[in-house]
C-alpha cells in the first residue's frame, strides 16, 4: 500500500530507506509537473491546481511513518500526500481532469480527492476544513480499539483558522491518537507567514495546548521521516502531536499565479531548499546509489507519469445522469431534476410514484 | 460614458468612496499586496496605505467580527470574503451579531459595514468554490443583500452599499468580472433597493438577478422570434426587495418565471415565487415557474457543472413550454 516501502527490486538502493523516500519524492514532483502539463493542454478541470513542488519531503516522510490502518485528511495542496500514501497516479490525474475514471468520478477534482481504501478521508478546498475530522477519527480509534492514528495535513495558512485551535485542544484533552502536520511553505497565497502572524514559530502555539510539538527542516527527508515516526508512535500511545515541516513553495499559489508579490532573489534562495536535490546528493555521497541508477529511475518515473496524461486524455467525462447520484445514499431517491419537475408542472401531470 | 469591466467598476467604486470618506477601510485575505483574488482591490494598498487596506490572516470569522466592531465604533469597513462558499465560517458573526445588534440593543446603534464576496459557477472550481448562497443571507432579517448584474451596478450599487446604515452583503458573480459595458460614473443611479426593468414584453415576466440577468436577456430575443415577448427584471437588491416594480408586469402578463443560479429548494426562487403567487394570484394564468440550480452540489467536471445551473437555452425552453 505504501509506495515509500514498495521498492523495485532492480535497484541496488532497494534496501535503503532513503532511496525509497527519494523515489517517492521524485514521483510526486514528476506527477505535479504533469498536472501543469494537463492544464496547459486544456485537459484539466479548471485552473485551481495547487502543486506541492518543494514540499515533497513532508508527504514522503510523514506517509512513510504511517501504517495501512491509519487515516488522514489533506488540504488543497494534497496531490503529493495522496501519492506518497500509494494512490494510483493515473486515477488521480483522471480526477484532476474531471473524468469519470477518476477517484471521485470527476465530481471532486484536484481539491476534493479522496480514497477511503487508502484511509484518505478527503482533500479540502476550505482552509482548515479537514482538520477536525482527525479528532473524530481519533475518537473512533479509541472507541473501536483499532490502534489507528489519524493525521491532518494542512498549510501554515490554516493556523489562522479557529477550528485548528478547537481541534488541538480536544486532541490534547482526550489524549487522542492524532498528528497535526503543518506544511509550512512560508506562504498562504501571496501572504508570507510573518505577514499573517506575530509569532511564526508555529509549533509553540501547539505546545501551549499540551501537544507534543516540533518543527523539522523539510530539506532532509530522512529527518522528517524519523521525526514523524517518533511522533506517530507517540500518538498511537495517546500522546497527540503537532509537527511543522518547514519548506518553500517553489512556484505560484495555483497554476496561474506568477508570484509577483515575492522577488526573484527570494525565490532562488527558497528553491535551494530542495529536498530532492539534497537526497540525491546524499544517496550518491554515501554510495547507496549512483548517477546511472538514479538517472534510470528518473526515466522510469517519467514514463509512468507520462502515461497518466495519456490515460486521462483517453477518458470520458461523467455522464449527465451521474449528476444526481450520491447526494444521498444509494438506496435513497435521487433529487428530482428540474426539467422533470417542470415538465410535470407545466403539463399538470402527477408523478407516477406520488413524488418524493 | 466610460467603457469598463465589472471588475474595474467595483474597484473604482472602492477608490471613489475611500476618497470621499476617510473612515472607509478594506480588510480581507489577499486584498492588499496580492490585489484581491479576483483583482478588485489591485493597487489600493499603494494608493491608501496599509492602515486602510489590511491583509488579514485566513480568519473569516475574525475578519467579519472585526468589521462589525469597527463599524460600531465609527469606521466604514468593507470586508472581503474571497468566496461566498466560506460564508459558513462567518455565519455567527453575520447572523447573530451584525444582523441583530441594532434590534437587540433597542436601536442604539447600527452596523454600517459591507461584506463583499463573490459566488457562482463557471470556473470548474468544484463543490466548495462554486455555490450561490444568497439564500442564507436573504433568510436572515437585518442583513441587506445586493447582487449586481451590470457594470453600472457594480459601481453604483457598491457605492450605495458603502453608504447604508445597516450591514450589506454584496455578492459579485465570478463569471462577470470581465464583462465590459458602458457606464456613466457621474449619473444619479437608481435609488437603492429599486429593481431595473431591462426589457419590456407583454407575454411573460422573467424576474432574476446577477449573472442570470444576462442569460434571460440572451433568451429573450430568441423567445421573441417565436412570438413570446418577455419582460426582464433585474432585482439588483434582494433585501430590500422591490416587489412594486414586479407587480404590474405580472398583472399585465399573467405569467411569471423566476430564475436563480442558487438551488431550487427553500431559496430565493422559492421566496420570490411564493411572493408573486400570494400577491398576484388573481392575475396568474400559469403557476409561477422556478428555473433554478439543481438541488445538488456543483461538480468539478465542466460538463456536470454547466448542467447544474440554468442556461439561456434552458430559460428559453421552459418559457416556450409555458405557452404550449
Ligand atoms: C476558509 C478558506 N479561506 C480562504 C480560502 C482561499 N485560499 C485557498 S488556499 C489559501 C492559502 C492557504 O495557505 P496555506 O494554508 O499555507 O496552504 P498552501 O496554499 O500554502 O499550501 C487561501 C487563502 C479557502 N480556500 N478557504
Ligand atoms: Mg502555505
Amino acid at each position: 500500500m505504501n509506495s515509500a516501502r514498495t521498492d523495485d527490486q532492480e535497484f541496488s538502493g532497494t534496501n535503503s530507506n532513503l532511496f525509497a523516500l527519494y523515489r517517492t519524492m521524485c514521483r510526486i514532483r514528476s506527477f505535479e509537473e504533469r498536472v501543469g502539463e494537463l492544464f496547459v493542454r486544456g485537459q484539466s478541470a479548471g485552473s485551481m491546481l495547487h502543486l506541492s513542488i518543494g514540499e515533497e519531503s513532508a508527504a514522503a516522510g510523514v506517509c512513510a511513518a504511517m501504517e495501512p490502518k491509519d487515516t488522514f485528511t489533506t488540504h488543497h495542496r494534497g496531490h503529493g500526500i495522496f501519492l506518497a500514501r500509494g494512490a494510483d497516479p493515473a486515477r488521480m490525474m483522471a480526477e484532476i481532469g474531471g473524468k469519470e475514471a477518476g477517484y471521485c468520478h470527476g465530481k471532486g477534482g484536484s481539491m476534493h480527492i479522496a480514497d477511503m481504501g487508502l484511509g484518505h478521508l478527503g482533500a479540502n478546498a476550505i482552509v482548515g476544513g479537514g482538520i477536525p475530522a482527525v479528532v473524530g477519527a481519533g475518537l473512533s480509534a479509541l472507541h473501536k480499539k483499532t490502534g489507528a492514528v489519524s493525521v491532518a495535513f494542512f498549510g501554515d495558512g490554516a493556523t489562522g483558522q479557529g477550528v485548528l485551535y478547537e481541534s488541538m485542544n480536544m486532541a490534547a484533552l482526550w489524549k487522542l491518537p492524532v498528528l497535526f502536520c503543518c506544511i509550512n511553505n512560508q506562504y498562504g497565497m501571496g501572504t508570507r507567514i510573518d505577514q499573517a502572524t506575530a509569532n511564526p514559530v508555529l509549533h509553540e502555539r501547539a505546545a501551549a495546548f499540551g501537544l507534543n510539538a516540533q518543527t523539522v527542516d523539510g530539506l532532509d527527508v530522512e529527518t522528517v521521516a524519523e521525526t514523524a515516526q517518533t511522533m506517530i508512535d507517540d500518538a498511537r500511545k495517546g500522546i497527540p502531536g503537532f509537527l511543522v515541516v518547514d519548506c518553500y513553495r517553489f512556484y505560484g499559489h495555483a497554476r496561474k499565479d506568477k508570484s509577483p508579490y515575492r522577488d526573484s532573489n527570494e525565490e532562488e534562495t527558497g528553491r535551494q531548499k530542495d529536498p530532492i536535490a539534497f537526497a540525491r546528493n546524499l544517496l550518491i555521497e554515501s554510495k547507496i546509489s549512483n548517477d546511472a541508477e538514479l538517472n534510470s529511475l528518473d526515466v522510469d518515473i517519467s514514463a509512468e507519469m507520462d502515461a497518466t496524461i495519456d490515460f486521462t486524455m483517453g477518458q470520458t467525462e461523467p455522464p449527465l445522469t451521474s449528476m444526481f447520484r450520491d447526494v444521498y445514499a444509494p438506496d435513497q431517491p435521487e433529487p428530482e431534476p428540474l426539467q422533470t419537475r417542470l415538465s410535470r408542472v407545466l403539463s399538470r401531470e402527477l408523478p407516477a410514484n406520488g413524488g418524493h | 460614458m466610460t467603457m469598463m469591466t465589472y471588475r474595474d467598476a467595483l474597484r473604482q467604486a472602492l477608490i471613489d468612496q475611500m476618497k470621499a470618506d476617510d473612515n472607509v477601510i478594506i480588510m480581507g485575505e489577499e486584498v492588499g499586496r496580492y490585489g484581491g483574488a479576483y483583482g478588485v482591490t489591485k493597487d489600493l494598498i499603494t494608493m491608501f496605505g496599509e492602515t486602510r487596506v489590511l491583509d488579514t490572516p485566513i480568519s473569516e470569522a475574525g475578519i467579519v467580527g472585526a468589521a462589525i466592531g469597527a463599524a460600531m465604533t465609527g469606521l466604514r469597513p468593507v470586508a472581503e470574503l474571497m468566496y461566498v462558499d466560506f460564508i459558513g465560517m462567518t455565519m455567527d458573526q453575520l447572523g447573530n451579531q451584525a444582523a441583530k445588534i441594532r434590534y437587540m440593543f433597542g436601536g442604539q446603534i447600527g452596523v454600517p459595514m459591507v461584506l463583499r464576496t463573490q459566488g457562482g459557477t463557471g470556473r470548474s472550481a468544484g463543490a466548495q468554490h462554486s455555490q450561490s448562497l444568497e439564500g442564507y443571507i436573504m433568510h436572515t432579517p437585518g442583513l441587506r443583500l445586493a447582487m449586481p448584474a451590470t457594470v453600472s451596478d457594480a459601481y453604483h450599487l457598491l457605492r450605495q452599499a458603502m453608504a447604508q446604515p445597516d450591514p450589506v452583503v454584496f455578492i459579485e458573480h465570478k463569471g462577470l468580472y470581465t464583462l465590459k459595458q458602458d457606464v456613466d460614473l457621474t449619473r444619479e443611479p437608481p435609488a437603492w433597493g429599486e429593481a431595473n426593468v431591462l426589457r419590456h414584453g407583454a407575454d411573460l415576466v422573467i424576474v432574476t438577478y446577477s449573472r442570470q440577468v444576462h442569460f434571460a436577456l440572451e433568451a429573450a430575443p430568441k423567445l421573441a422570434a417565436t412570438g413570446i415577448e418577455a419582460t426582464v427584471i433585474d432585482l439588483r437588491t434582494l433585501n430590500p426587495l422591490d416587489f412594486e416594480t414586479i407587480r404590474p408586469f405580472v398583472e399585465q402578463t399573467g405569467r411569471a418565471m423566476v430564475v436563480t443560479e442558487s438551488v431550487l429548494t427553500a431559496g430565493v426562487a422559492a421566496e420570490l415565487t411564493a411572493r408573486i403567487s400570494e400577491e398576484c394570484f388573481d392575475f396568474l394564468h400559469e403557476p409561477v415557474i422556478r428555473v433554478a440550480g439543481e438541488d445538488i452540489p456543483i461538480s468539478v467536471s465542466p460538463k456536470l457543472e454547466a448542467a447544474s445551473v440554468p442556461t439561456p437555452a434552458l430559460i428559453e425552453k421552459i418559457a416556450r413550454k409555458m405557452f404550449q
